[in-house]
């Protein structure tokens, strides 16, 4: 329990990054910690202007898989945003945005929102992700 | 078994996966060790969930039963 769960997330899509805040948030809740590194349309979805917005699903999903994903917003269940912001309440989660994909699509660290703890290099991921498993979504 | 009060109660109804777990996390972090905490769920998923949060975090799960809507789990915060 004690190696860090690392998450590469690449995909921006809200189905893939909410099963990323679900993984951070389970292993948040065992002590576990959590180092996020975001990198390419991830990232993009990140930036404080557009982080509450619709950022669509993975193809597979389909219309039905649309309206099963309506159908469990409307009956609460938190944005990825906030489980995220859960997860980091309870301790240990870092997330981290990759520097190349900063330099991809013209970033600064001040358009992200406040959840991007900081930027680094692939390099400083690797140091930080120990002996802990790596998990790209 | 004798009877056990209960100190708090963390209401997860309603709430699926994975916060009925985060919920629970985030109220034992304010309690003394020993508490005993009442969680309500209703996520089918909860029953397994807390049997392994308990075990991997060292809270003691006391008891858990359920009226067929709502899952009660009885926890002793370590």
């Amino acid at each position: 329990m004690d190696e860090p769960l690392n998450l590469v997330l690449f995909s921006g899509t809200d189905d893939k990054l909410q099963a990323a805040a679900v993984l951070t948030a389970g292993a948040a809740a065992l002590g576990k910690p959590v180092n996020i590194f975001l990198q390419y349309w991830a990232l993009d979805a990140f930036r404080a202007d557009r982080i509450g917005r619709d950022h669509g699903l993975a193809p597979e999903a389909g219309p039905s898989g649309r309206a099963a994903v309506d159908a469990l917003a409307e009956a609460g269940q938190a944005s990825w945003a906030d489980t995220l912001r859960q997860a980091k309440d309870l301790g240990g989660v870092d997330i981290e945005a990759c520097s190349l994909s900063m330099d991809l699509l013209h970033i600064e660290q001040d358009d992200l929102d406040p959840l991007v703890d900081g930027v680094e290099g692939v390099t400083a991921f690797y140091l930080n992700a120990g002996e802990g498993q790596v998990v790209f979504i | 078994m004798p009877l056990i009060e209960v100190e708090t109660t963390v209401d997860a109804r309603n709430l699926s996966c994975p916060m009925p777990i985060v919920k629970t996390a985030q109220a034992m972090k304010t309690l003394a060790g020993g508490t005993i905490v009442e969680v309500l769920a209703t996520d089918p998923g909860s029953t397994r969930d807390f049997v392994a949060w308990c075990k991997s975090t060292g809270n003691e799960l006391v008891d858990q039963s359920s009226d067929g809507a709502v899952y009660r789990f009885v926890i002793r915060r370590k």
